[in-house]
């Protein structure tokens, strides 16, 4: 069972704000059937065409995804359209307590519907995650299955400071359904992460022997290790002589023909996060 | 708030004869079976009894009875030897529909040099047994396909199946883990090499399984250690949990044609006035041969995660086929090989009785669940279209 907050569960049982507006002067529609979930935003502005006097939706979808929209209805009350636009789905999550981290798709549905249905009144080109829909797209398709550009992934990557594939998937779905994208995401992630990493380099400087050996167990318990049981396999630290990091296969990298590759990986990745003068060798262990 | 138990196909309530039988076994004959003295020798005894009584609700031998940990782990002991018991035959012929213990398994012997054949069903959930005919060949090592299917209750014809798998020289496996208690088995006329049955499905509690190993069929562990199990399976005898086992047998060939009869009728009632009361409702694997407890039922345009939410609020336990409750992005794998419209696959829901539902139960969903399809149809962007069309 999820482990949603109670003001989530409040949302869910009691939504405001639910149907729609006749004669309003925006409205932003998201998702379809096909994905699970679906918003329909309805947006009434006030006489001058300034502020948000009244906000309505409809939405086809779980629990939070019902939620989310409903607090997305009652944050936007009153705000200037630029207001609005500022709202961004962590602040849609925070203002119910807090969303499962596999369940933040529902507060950026949220923040996309608000988005086109803005665009579509200014008349500009519209967002491009309107997904199920045929609307003017903006950037190149990343993810087929749910219709996500990578100008949009790029967006919720950086501003949710997020760091892996299922970290995207849970937020935006991007390669939740066939995973066809999911080396893209992963180029996209070093790609973000790689324009947040100038000013904060993730590879220590120099480092004293013993901070080595410990940073090389680190990266091989939380990095490595984890990648390996993925596919039934494992490897064992046999030594460390300097920056020769010796280790040996078990479980499945055990024999596996190309364990060759997985050890150039594990150099690899050494190299990335501890220390460029690191080698490993595979050994009889 | 009491609750209303209707995910019997999750898991079930430990029968309280069956609570009783295991109870002493933990503080007071705590003793090993394999130890040679006194105290040990009568847990053996125990463990013997039980090992009857689940040989007997298969009509099976008691040296054919295998006690393992969980139903996952009789597949996977399954698979693995049978690939070990003929290392130059490759290839697995299983369904689309499988539970993940047998499907994932085989995904991930694909990556280590398997040939799978993932069978697929028409869109009431039936196999093609010339699709099982064309796929099967000399390099098959094992079938392996679910007697009957976890999520929508659909029955295959198993024995049909075993002979065609006989005939090619294969070892023929099938997890029986929702059959087993609900539908009358007999081994001693069986096609089937290897079965897997689970604890917690019938009443005894989690952490027990067991693998039905045909006299003659050759196996090799996937535990390997001590001598226990006949070296079939290493590992100290989970006693208490196997004696549980025993007795939960025991009792599910007492309660098998109650299941039949009551249970099915209450199942048949619930699907029926569901059917009347709610528009745009379709039962999932409604053309064929169902286990008698399991009702999956799709609703149109609206999402399974939020039925159950609603559901759960008075008191209403059952389970969804909707992406949303697992936390993956795609609909029950299930639904989708049998081509279930996306429309209904998010809305399906699936109750599962057992022979502790009461008649008041049913009456309270068929109750409670109309107004909340209703409500959530009206939330919906969809609800309206739907209400035009």
């Amino acid at each position: 069972m999820w482990d949603y907050t109670d003001k989530v569960k409040e949302h869910f049982l009691n939504p405001r704000n639910v149907g729609e507006i006749e004669n309003a002067d925006a409205v932003g529609e998201v998702g379809s059937l096909a994905c699970g979930d679906a918003l329909k935003l309805f947006i009434k502005l006030d006489d001058n065409k300034e502020r948000i006097v009244d906000a309505k939706f409809q939405t086809f979808g779980c629990g939070s995804a019902i939620a989310s929209s409903s607090a997305l209805t009652e944050m936007i009350k009153g705000k200037t359209l630029d207001e609005a636009l500022d709202v961004t789905n962590k602040e849609i999550a925070d203002f119910l307590g807090g969303l499962p981290e596999e369940k933040m798709h529902c507060s950026v549905m949220g923040q996309e519907a608000l988005e086109v249905a803005i665009a579509k009144y200014r008349g500009g080109p519209v967002p491009s995650h309107d997904h199920g829909h045929d609307h003017e797209q903006e950037g190149e398709i990343v993810c087929k299955c749910f219709g996500l550009t990578d100008g949009f992934l790029r967006k919720v990557i950086a501003s949710n400071k997020l760091h892996t594939a299922e970290q995207v998937t849970h937020f935006t779905k991007a390669g939740g359904a066939c995973g066809g994208c999911i080396p893209k995401i992963k180029e996209l992630i070093a790609e973000v992460l790689g324009e947040q990493a100038k000013d904060e380099p993730r590879k220590p400087g120099k480092l004293t022997n013993l901070r080595k050996m410990q940073l090389i167990q680190e990266t091989l318990e939380k990095e490595i290790r984890p990648l390996l049981w993925a596919d039934g396999g494992d490897l064992e630290l046999v030594d460390i002589a300097g920056a020769n990091v010796q280790i040996a296969f078990r479980k499945a990298c055990a024999g596996c023909v190309s364990s060759g590759y997985t050890a150039k990986f594990v150099e690899q990745k050494l190299k990335d996060l501890v220390s460029d003068d690191i080698t490993v060798e595979e050994v009889e262990g | 708030m009491k609750e209303i138990y209707l995910d019997n196909n999750a898991t079930t309530k430990v029968d309280e004869a069956v609570f009783e039988e295991m109870r002493p076994y933990f503080t007071e004959l705590y003793g090993n079976p394999s130890s040679m003295h006194f105290f040990g020798g009568q847990v053996q005894k125990k463990v013997d009894e039980a090992r009857n009584r689940v040989a007997s609700l298969l009509g099976a031998q008691p040296e054919e009875i295998i006690f393992t940990a969980c139903g996952t782990e009789s597949d996977n002991s399954a698979i693995r030897s049978a690939l070990e018991v003929f290392p130059e035959k490759r290839h697995i012929v299983t369904s689309r529909v499988e539970h993940p213990a047998v499907l994932t398994l085989c995904r991930n012997l694909s990556k280590r040099g398997c040939r799978i054949t993932e069978l697929n069903v028409d869109s009431a959930g039936r196999l093609d047994l010339g699709e099982l005919a064309r796929a099967l060949d000399d390099d098959t090592a094992i079938v392996s396909l679910m007697y009957a299917n976890n999520e929508t209750g659909v029955v295959f014809p198993i024995e049909e199946i075993g002979a065609m798998v006989k005939a090619k020289g294969a070892l023929f496996h099938t997890d029986a883990v929702q059959a087993v208690g609900k539908i009358p088995l007999n081994m001693a006329t069986s096609t089937i090499d290897m079965l897997s049955l689970s604890g917690h499905k019938l009443h005894a509690p989690k952490g027990i399984g067991a693998l039905y190993l045909r006299k003659g069929v050759p196996f090799r562990p996937f535990l390997v250690g001590g001598h226990q199990e006949r070296s079939r399976r290493a590992g100290t005898e989970a006693t208490s949990s196997i004696i549980a086992l025993g007795k939960a047998c025991e009792q599910a060939a007492l309660h098998m044609e109650e299941e039949n009869t009551r249970v099915l009728a209450q199942r048949d009632r619930l699907e029926r006035e569901l059917l009347t009361l709610i528009p745009h409702a379709r039962i999932n694997g409604g053309g064929a041969e169902r286990l008698p407890n399991t009702l999956s039922i799709a609703f149109e345009f609206v999402e399974g995660e939020a039925i159950l939410l609603l559901l759960s609020e008075h008191g209403i336990c059952a389970s969804s086929g909707s992406a949303c409750t697992s936390g993956s992005l795609e609909p029950s794998h299930v639904l989708r090989a049998m081509g279930v419209p996306f429309t209904c696959a998010h809305g399906s829901i699936r109750f599962s009785l057992s022979r502790f539902t009461t008649d008041a139960e049913i009456d309270t969903v068929i109750r409670e669940l109309p107004p909340i399809i209703r409500r959530l149809r009206e939330i919906s962007p969809f609800g309206r279209e739907m209400l035009v069309k």
